[in-house]
């Protein structure tokens, strides 16, 4: 099944990526963009029949490597397939 | 003094180590692929810098996870030294052989100039040949070298005396001003609490040839070969 990992970097920690996009936005005349944050969103395909295995696979691979828990916090989603 | 340099695929500062090292000690270290699952029998292992996997995910992430890495950390519990620079500082905190980890600059820009450092800790295996607030000048080059850690872990280093070098300017003065990368508390390089493990973002082993420019980094690779020997 599908699945995505929305790794997001945790709240206060220094976005400068996130910021530099805010940024640039706001010179291109986006004035109503007040604060933008930058992540990642990784894709998997993983093969399991449930969502509730799916889950406890998925953070441990988010706890081991997709995330570091320092500076990032994730969130598993399961997008219906078309 | 027997030294390893773990070379990942994307470690471009292994040969320049391995000339530092070996002008000290006199001992060619061994070079040892990331995909080894042993490691020869070592006093000092090192992670070099470099841009292994392309940094890709999270600089250092991927080869924190290298087969080569468990032996590492099996060294380390049983007390070798291991130095991690620059790259080699990423994969450190990304295996938790040291807290924190290191993000990107906070002006965006890569930064490769020569830096003052203010030696902190002048009582470990790597820093005892410098005295306590010497100011050293020693070459950074790196985008992600903004070290980030939560309140808590960094009171902790603070309060322990875990920090090696901090940014300051040539007087020695440390604050935002003298901060190249944003860094918390001005950090450019810690040691864990056993005392055998550094990590740090500047270059030394750039440092140890009047042709090149800078010799401060001279005392650094002293006083290891003088601790291991």
């Amino acid at each position: 099944m599908k699945s995505l990992v929305k790794i997001m970097p945790k709240k206060g920690v220094l976005d400068p990526q996130g910021k530099a996009i805010e940024n640039s936005l706001n010179q291109l005349g986006f004035s109503e963009i007040k604060e933008v944050t930058q992540g990642k969103i990784i894709e998997i395909e993983i093969d399991c029949d449930n969502e509730k295995d799916a889950r406890v696979i998925l953070e441990n691979a988010s706890n081991k490597l997709l995330a570091n828990l320092v500076i990032e916090d994730y969130e598993i989603t399961f997008p219906k397939e078309d | 003094m027997k030294v390893s340099i773990v070379v990942f695929p994307g470690s471009n500062c292994d040969r320049d180590i391995a000339v530092s090292l070996k002008k000290f000690s006199n001992k060619d270290p061994f070079m040892v692929w990331h995909k080894e699952t042993s490691l020869p029998d070592s006093d000092l292992i090192v992670l070099p810098g470099g841009f292994s996997y392309g940094d890709y995910l999270r600089c250092g992430s991927m080869a924190a996870n290298s087969p080569i890495m468990k032996e590492v950390k099996k060294s380390s519990e049983k007390g070798s030294a291991i130095l991690g620079i620059c790259n080699g500082f990423q994969i450190l905190t990304e295996s938790g052989l040291l807290p924190g980890t290191l993000i990107r600059n906070q002006g965006l820009s890569f930064l490769c100039k020569n830096t003052p450092l203010k030696v902190q800790n002048n009582n470990s295996i790597f820093t005892k040949n410098y005295k306590k607030n010497d100011i050293i000048n020693i070459p950074i080059a790196h985008n992600e070298g903004n070290y980030f850690a939560s309140e808590t872990v960094i009171e902790e280093i603070e309060d322990k005396n875990l920090i090696a070098f901090r940014y300051c300017d040539h007087n020695g003065d440390i604050d935002l001003k003298t901060n190249p990368n944003g860094s918390r508390n001005n950090i450019a390089g810690i040691i864990n609490e056993n005392g055998n493990v550094l990590g740090m973002m500047p270059h030394p082993e750039r440092a140890t040839d009047k042709s090149a420019g800078l010799t401060d980094g001279e005392n650094f690779f002293t006083s290891i070969v003088e601790s291991l020997t």
